[in-house]
């Protein structure tokens, strides 16, 4: 079995049949990580570089150690400005790395496209790590993995996306993914939050975060960037929090049932408590560990593609 | 040198003529125009077929690049490929650097375009170094040959500076031709909509254009002055100038082939040659452009050719400039989306690319009667022929538009006593 295409660039065209082999190849790592000694040598011999042209840490150290499990070499390349900047033109930098013949990109950029551009200027096999405000693939994997883990098939569970949607990368491929796999999907946020035409996308719009608890299995919890604000978003954490904060209160009394997941880092005391953060109806620390796993199985999976 | 051109169909729309006739042109001038002249010794004779002769096309939104950004265009590749897309004249945007706004700058650039079969007409910049702060020296810069004034690429800033510059203008009778954009709503890469949420790119409302529209429109109206608006793209905003006309109000508008031909679905493949200002909009804002073309609510079409280097197009979506090439596929886009799809006749086409452009900005139209200059583009309307970007006259490539089939093209122009026929000098 292999995937339909060398890269993961997002989830908008992925298949249902290349997200259940990537979940699938996932449990298999997911054991792996549980024995003793956590390596295999399936990618052996492999390069892989991991791209960063902005802040990211858990992303990265997740990618990093999944390469290691899977005893790829690799590469760091950080650097939070664009090298174009640098007087370097971005497909300049590319083109060198490439030169020294490299396998694959992980790649996280603050500009929505760029995997796409990547995949029209290189030939190794591309991974999106997020890019912009457009697509953040293995980050929504890791969570359907861990939502059937918890609740068995997403096919026609309910999934609510609640908080700043217009600026997420992991709403949107949440979204597409979770609608391949015959998920109900649906966001919560303030209009100023909710981009223009999204339920032309098939989601529905929920205005009172009372009304996602109840009506949904799932709450997939964005973090409200604390910067947001200038942007006149929303007036101030305090009133989001008052508003859209998601408490032990509002979860007892509209759906004590309800599965809350959350891509971190977490803002505790803005949209979420840390008695939810850390109390019975989190996956929080589940997702990080699934994480690693869904991205073992993507590294492998598209190291060992044909094409 | 003497030219015999035969078997045209002659169109001037403006003297009401629509025959086949030859054409004998004598140091650039009309001197003869019958039918079956007997060819002579002294005469360069060019046998035509299934070609319409009219008035030398004029493309009032372009982008020379020159002076400042010549690694991406300049005057004479400018003006080259105008003579390739069948324009004998063309206004050039002060967004240069300098910028164009002072009389030695339009004097610079006319002095570069001399000599050329195509004539370039400098727009000045309405506010000094377009910072919208200050009036530039509009009157001194229309006698040295400025034809209009905008701070293209932005909206003049302020209300009160675009009322300043409709109440000045009236002096010389030039349009103020404003690049409509609300500064506050913009800052994104595409229309905002569904497109823009899929794809994850910060959008532009298309409330943005239209906002500043309808500024301009009551400033006109209260000035009773002289606007044109650039680059049209939503129907909101054909409606906004539909009304204004009705009010009787100064008021033209233009717009450019990929606004009639595209939509913001082109942009699922974060190709940046689709990345413009106004951005591709949706189907609906499509057919209202479509609908102002026929009623005349939109008197021009207008390539915005805006030239960019590969290396700065070559990027990251957010970071790419705005704009395509489009000197070279306006025609063919026009025949192909309006006139050959049967939206606009072939008098309707000439004026928005020859007739209008000229009369907003005062210039005189170039009648082909007996002792006029000989002025024409030559058009085969159903002519089939695929854009070839690698053969484009433009020193950029930027186009969304190579390898397209399409029907009709303008296969020559004649102007400044010189002859250019299918890609050369005759």
């Amino acid at each position: 079995m292999s995937l339909s295409s060398k890269h993961l660039l997002g989830l908008r065209n992925t298949p249902r049949e290349d997200i259940e082999l990537i979940i699938d190849t996932a449990k298999t790592f997911r054991e792996v990580l549980e024995r003793p000694i956590k390596k295999v040598p399936t990618l052996t011999g492999k390069t892989v570089v991991n791209l960063f042209f902005e802040n990211s840490t858990r992303t990265r150290i997740s990618f990093e150690l999944a390469q290691k499990r899977l005893s790829a070499d690799t590469i760091n390349f950080s650097t939070s400005t664009s090298s174009t900047k640098k007087g370097e033109t971005f497909k300049d930098t590319i083109k060198n790395i490439e030169a020294m013949k490299i396998d694959m990109i992980v790649v996280r950029h603050q500009s929505a496209g760029v995997p796409d551009f990547l995949t029209r200027i290189s030939n190794a096999n591309i991974i999106n790590a997020g890019d912009g405000r457009h697509e953040h693939p293995t980050q929504a994997l890791l969570d359907f993995f861990s939502i059937e883990e918890k609740l068995g098939k997403l096919s026609g569970k309910n999934v609510c996306i609640v908080g700043d949607v217009s600026h997420s990368r992991v709403a949107l491929s949440n979204i597409f993914g979770l609608q391949t796999l015959g998920a109900n999907v649906s966001v919560c946020g303030p209009a100023t939050m909710i981009p223009r035409n999204i339920e032309k996308l098939g989601v529905k719009i929920y205005q009172k975060v009372e009304d996602a608890i109840r009506r949904n299995d799932v709450l997939n919890v964005l973090r409200i960037q604390l910067e947001r604000e200038a942007g006149g978003g929303i007036p101030n954490v305090n009133e989001y929090h008052k508003y859209f904060g998601i408490t032990s209160e509002r979860l007892e009394k509209y759906n004590p049932e309800i599965v809350i997941l959350h891509p971190g880092p977490i803002n505790r005391g803005v949209e979420i408590t840390s008695e939810v953060a850390d109390g019975p109806y989190q996956l929080i620390l589940e997702q990080v560990t699934n994480g690693v796993a869904i991205r073992m199985a993507i590294l492998y999976l598209l190291g060992t593609h044909p094409n | 040198m003497k030219y015999l051109l035969k078997n045209l169909q002659i169109i001037d729309p403006t003297l009401h003529i629509n025959q086949i006739s030859d054409i004998i042109i004598e140091n650039g001038i009309i001197k003869k125009i019958a039918e079956n002249i007997n060819p002579s010794d002294d005469v360069k004779t060019i046998e035509f077929e299934k070609t319409i002769c009219t008035l030398g096309f004029f493309d009032m939104h372009v982008h020379l690049r020159e002076p400042g950004y010549e690694q991406a265009e300049t005057i004479k590749t400018g003006s080259d490929a105008a003579a390739e897309g069948g324009f004998t004249a063309i206004a050039c945007m002060p967004n240069t650097n300098p910028t164009i706004d002072t009389s030695e700058v339009v004097e610079s650039i006319l002095k570069k375009s001399e000599n050329h079969i195509v004539n370039v007409f400098p727009i000045g910049a309405v506010t000094k170094g377009r910072k919208g702060e200050s009036l530039s020296p509009i009157y001194e810069m229309h006698e040295s040959g400025a034809v209009g004034f905008s701070d293209d690429g932005v909206a003049v800033k302020t209300a009160n500076m675009v009322k300043l510059a409709l109440e000045y203008s009236k002096l010389i009778g030039t349009p103020l031709i404003e690049h409509c954009e609300d500064e506050s709503l913009f800052g994104g890469s595409i229309n905002e909509g569904t497109i823009s949420t899929e794809l994850g790119l910060p959008p532009i409302p298309s409330v943005a254009e239209e906002l500043t529209i309808a500024r301009d429109i009551l400033l006109a109206q209260y000035t009773q002055g002289k606007l044109h608006i650039a680059h049209i793209s939503t129907k909101n905003s054909v409606d906004l100038v539909r009304n204004a006309k009705a009010k009787g109000l100064n008021v033209t508008a233009e717009v450019t082939p990929h606004h009639f031909s595209l939509t913001e679905n082109s942009l699922r493949s974060y190709d940046t040659n689709y990345k413009m200002n106004p951005p591709l909009r949706t189907e609906e804002d499509v057919e209202a452009i479509i609908e102002g073309l026929i009623d005349g609510t939109i008197d021009v079409i207008a390539s915005d050719h805006a030239p960019h280097a590969q290396e700065d197009k070559e990027v990251e979506f957010v970071q790419a400039p705005n704009g395509i090439i489009g000197l070279e596929t306006e025609v063919g886009l026009a025949l192909s989306e309006l006139y050959n799809k049967k939206k606009l006749s072939i008098e309707q086409i000439i004026e928005k690319l020859a007739i209008n452009p000229r009369q907003i900005l005062n210039i005189e139209i170039p009648q082909i009667k007996i002792g006029n200059k000989a002025e024409f583009t030559f058009l085969i309307p159903d002519k089939i022929w695929a854009v070839n970007l690698s053969q484009s006259k433009s020193k950029s490539k930027n186009s969304p538009f190579d390898k397209k089939l399409l029907t009709g093209k303008a296969i020559g122009i004649f102007n400044n006593s010189k002859l250019y026929l299918n890609g050369e000098y005759v």
